[in-house]
C-alpha cells in the first residue's frame, strides 16, 4: 500500500536522509548551547553594572552577535563557503552544514540568554555576593541553574530554527530531509517525495518541541 | 564591633553626583540591636551595604569586627563577608533551589563538607521554625517563610553581624511581629550584633537597643530608644515617634477637645519605664480636688520597657491644678500643658 501512495519514495534513502538531518540537528544544537551561554554570559557579565563590566569588550562581542544574526541564513551559508572549505574540507555533505548552522544559531540563542540572565533579580546576585561568593560560584550556581528554565526553552525555539535551517542547508549541498525534497523531490517533480521529507520534519519539530516544553515545566520552580 | 568614621558616599551619575551618605560617624557595640530609620531616599540602604563592602565608601573608613570594609577585598572580602549576615526586604532567595538548598547555599560557599552541612541546616531550621517546609521551594511560602528562610541563610555561617535592609517592610503586621520576635530571640541566644534598616517606628520601638535617624544622608540624631522617644529633638524624630504614640487624627481631636472642654486645662502626659506603669490617676483623683477626664491614651512597649502617652482633661480650681501639675512632674513624667483655655 505505501509503495502505491508514494511510487517515487525510496525508503531507505529517506531513512539516511532523516539521521542526516538529526545529526546536523543534534550537533549543532549542542554546539550553540555551549557557545551561545559563553556568548550571553560574556554579554551579560559585561554590560554596565554587572560583574566584569567592560564597554570595549561588551561592544565588540555585542556588534558581533548582531551582524551574525541579521544576516539571512543561506547568504551566510554562502558567505561561509571557503571557511567551510578550510575547516571541513569540502562544501558537501551533513559536515558541511555544520559550521554555517552554528554560526547562524549561536549569535540567536546568545541573545536569548542574556536576556534570561537579565530576568535573574540582581537582588539575588547581591545575596550572592554578600555571602561572600566567587563570580565563579555566582556564575554556576545562581546565573545558570536560576535562568535554567529560560535557557531551556530558548534552546528548544532555536533548535526548531536550526532543523529550517538544515533543510536550507540541504538545497545548497548538505544532504538531509532538505536536500532529497528539493533535489528528489522539487526538482524531479515527484511530490511524494516531497510530501514525506515534510511531514518528517514537522514530526522533528514536534518532538523537540514537546521535549522542551517538558523539561522546561519540570524544571520551572518559579 | 562596628565603627564608621566620617564616611560618605557619593554616587557618580551623568545627572549630576548624588551624595547618599554624608559624613556619618558611628559606633555599634557587640551584640547590640542597632536601628537606622529615615525616610526614602535618606540613604540608609546605601550605609548598610558600605557595612558588608557591597558599596565602597568614597571616603571615611567602614571598620566591621576589625576589618576595614573599605580597603579589603578579594577573598579578604569574601572570607569577612562570610562573618557579615545579610536579610532583605525582598528575601532574595534562589527559587530554584528547595528551602534547604537555599539554606545550604552559603555552606557551600564557605566549603563546608556535606555531611556537616546538613546537620547545619537542620539546626538551622530548627531555630527559624521552618520544620516541615524543607522542601518546599521559595514560591510555595508565604512572605514569613521566605524571610525565614533568609534569616536562616543568614546565620548559617555563623556571622558575628546581621544586617537587615527592610527585613520586614514586605510583611504584614502580624508576620512583621513574628520576624521581630524571632530576630530578638536570636540576638540574645546567639549575641549577636544586629543592624537593621526601616521606615517603621514601630520596628525601632519593638527590637532596638539604639536608633540612629537620618535625613539627607546624615544622621540628625541618634541615642537610646527610651530617651529618643522621650525627648526627640529634631523635627523628623518627633514626626517618626508620633507614628507609634499618637494616631494621625491626635492633633485635630485634641483641637476639638479643646472646644468642648472650656474649662480647665488639657494635658499631655508622657510617661517612660517605671512610671508608665504608677496608678497615676488614680493618685491624682484621691489627692486633689479635681475632675480627671481621660481624653485619649496609648501604651507601647520598647525593648527596654514602656511608654505611653495619656491625654488628660484636668477641671477645677487654678491653684489646685497648678500643685497637681507639680505633683505630676515630680514622678518621672513629662508633662505638657497643650492648651489654656480660659
Ligand atoms: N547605585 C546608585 N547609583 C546612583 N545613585 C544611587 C545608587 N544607589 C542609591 N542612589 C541614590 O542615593 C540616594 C540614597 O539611596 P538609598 O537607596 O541608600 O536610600 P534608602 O534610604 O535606602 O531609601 P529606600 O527607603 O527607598 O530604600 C538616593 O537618592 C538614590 O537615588
Ligand atoms: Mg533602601
Amino acid at each position: 500500500m505505501w509503495n502505491e501512495l508514494f511510487p517515487n519514495v525510496v525508503w531507505d534513502k529517506i531513512w539516511a536522509a532523516t539521521m542526516e538531518t538529526l545529526y546536523m540537528t543534534a550537533i549543532s544544537v549542542i554546539a550553540t548551547f555551549v557557545l551561545g551561554i559563553l556568548l550571553g554570559l560574556l554579554l551579560f557579565l559585561t554590560s554596565k553594572g554587572n560583574i566584569w563590566e567592560n564597554r570595549f569588550i561588551n561592544g565588540v562581542i555585542a556588534s558581533f552577535v548582531n551582524i551574525f544574526r541579521s544576516i539571512p541564513f543561506i547568504i551566510l551559508i554562502i558567505l561561509l563557503i571557503p571557511f567551510t572549505k578550510l575547516v571541513v574540507g569540502t562544501i558537501l555533505g551533513a559536515n558541511a552544514a555544520l559550521p554555517a548552522l552554528i554560526i547562524g544559531a549561536a549569535p540567536f540563542y546568545a541573545r536569548m540568554v542574556e536576556i534570561a540572565l537579565r530576568e535573574i533579580d540582581k537582588g539575588v546576585i547581591e545575596a550572592a555576593k554578600a555571602m561572600g561568593a566567587t563570580t565563579s560560584t555566582i556564575i554556576w550556581k545562581v546565573l545558570l541553574p536560576e535562568a535554567l528554565p529560560a535557557l531551556v526553552s530558548g534552546i528548544t525555539v532555536t533548535a526548531i530554527a536550526l532543523v529550517g535551517y538544515t533543510a536550507m542547508a540541504g538545497v545548497v549541498g548538505a544532504g538531509g530531509l532538505g536536500n532529497l525534497a528539493y533535489l528528489e523531490g522539487f526538482q524531479r517533480n515527484n511530490n511524494d517525495v516531497t510530501f514525506v521529507a515534510t511531514v518528517l520534519i514537522l514530526i522533528i519539530v514536534f518532538i523537540i518541541q514537546f521535549i522542551g516544553d517538558f523539561v522546561t515545566s519540570k524544571i520551572d520552580k518559579r | 564591633m562596628i565603627t564608621l568614621s566620617n564616611v560618605t558616599k557619593v554616587y557618580k551619575a551623568a545627572s549630576g553626583n548624588v551624595t547618599a551618605v554624608d559624613h556619618v560617624n558611628l559606633h555599634i557595640e557587640q551584640g547590640e540591636i542597632f536601628g537606622i530609620i529615615g525616610y526614602s531616599g535618606a540613604g540608609k540602604s546605601s550605609l548598610i551595604r558600605l557595612l558588608n563592602g557591597l558599596e565602597k565608601p568614597t571616603s571615611g573608613e567602614v571598620i566591621v569586627d576589625g576589618k576595614d570594609m573599605g580597603k579589603i577585598s578579594g577573598k579578604q572580602l569574601r572570607q569577612a563577608r562570610q562573618q557579615i549576615g545579610m536579610i532583605f526586604q525582598h528575601f532574595n532567595l534562589l527559587w530554584s533551589r528547595t528551602v534547604r538548598e537555599n539554606i545550604a547555599f552559603p555552606l557551600e560557599i564557605a566549603g563546608v563538607q556535606k555531611e556537616e552541612r546538613m546537620k547545619r541546616v537542620d539546626e538551622l531550621i530548627q531555630l527559624v521554625g521552618l520544620q516541615g517546609r524543607e522542601n518546599a521551594y521559595p514560591s510555595q511560602l508565604s512572605g514569613g517563610q521566605k524571610q525565614r528562610v533568609g534569616i536562616a541563610r543568614a546565620l548559617a555561617n555563623n556571622p558575628k553581624v546581621l544586617l537587615c535592609d527592610e527585613a520586614t517592610s514586605a510583611l504584614d503586621p502580624q508576620t512583621t511581629d513574628s520576624i521581630l520576635d524571632l530576630l530578638v530571640d536570636i540576638n540574645k541566644r546567639l549575641g549577636l550584633t544586629i543592624v537593621l534598616i526601616t521606615h517603621e517606628m514601630h520596628v525601632i520601638r519593638k527590637i532596638c537597643d539604639r536608633v540612629a535617624v537620618m535625613e539627607n544622608g546624615k544622621i540628625v540624631e541618634m541615642g537610646e530608644v527610651l530617651h529618643v522617644f522621650r525627648k526627640p529633638e529634631q523635627p523628623i524624630t518627633k514626626r517618626f515617634v508620633q507614628q507609634v504614640t499618637e494616631p494621625e487624627e491626635t492633633k485635630e481631636a485634641m483641637l476639638h477637645l479643646l472646644e468642648r472642654y472650656p474649662n480647665g486645662q488639657v494635658v499631655q502626659l508622657t510617661f517612660v519605664g517605671e512610671a508608665a506603669e504608677q496608678p497615676l490617676i488614680t493618685q491624682l483623683i484621691r489627692q486633689f480636688d479635681l475632675y480627671v477626664n481621660i481624653l485619649q491614651g496609648k501604651i507601647s512597649q520598647t525593648h527596654h520597657g514602656s511608654y505611653g502617652v495619656l491625654f488628660i482633661h484636668l477641671d477645677g480650681a487654678n491653684e489646685e491644678i497648678e500643685r497637681a501639675l507639680a505633683f505630676i512632674r515630680q514622678q518621672e513624667v513629662e508633662v505638657e500643658v497643650l492648651a489654656n483655655v480660659e
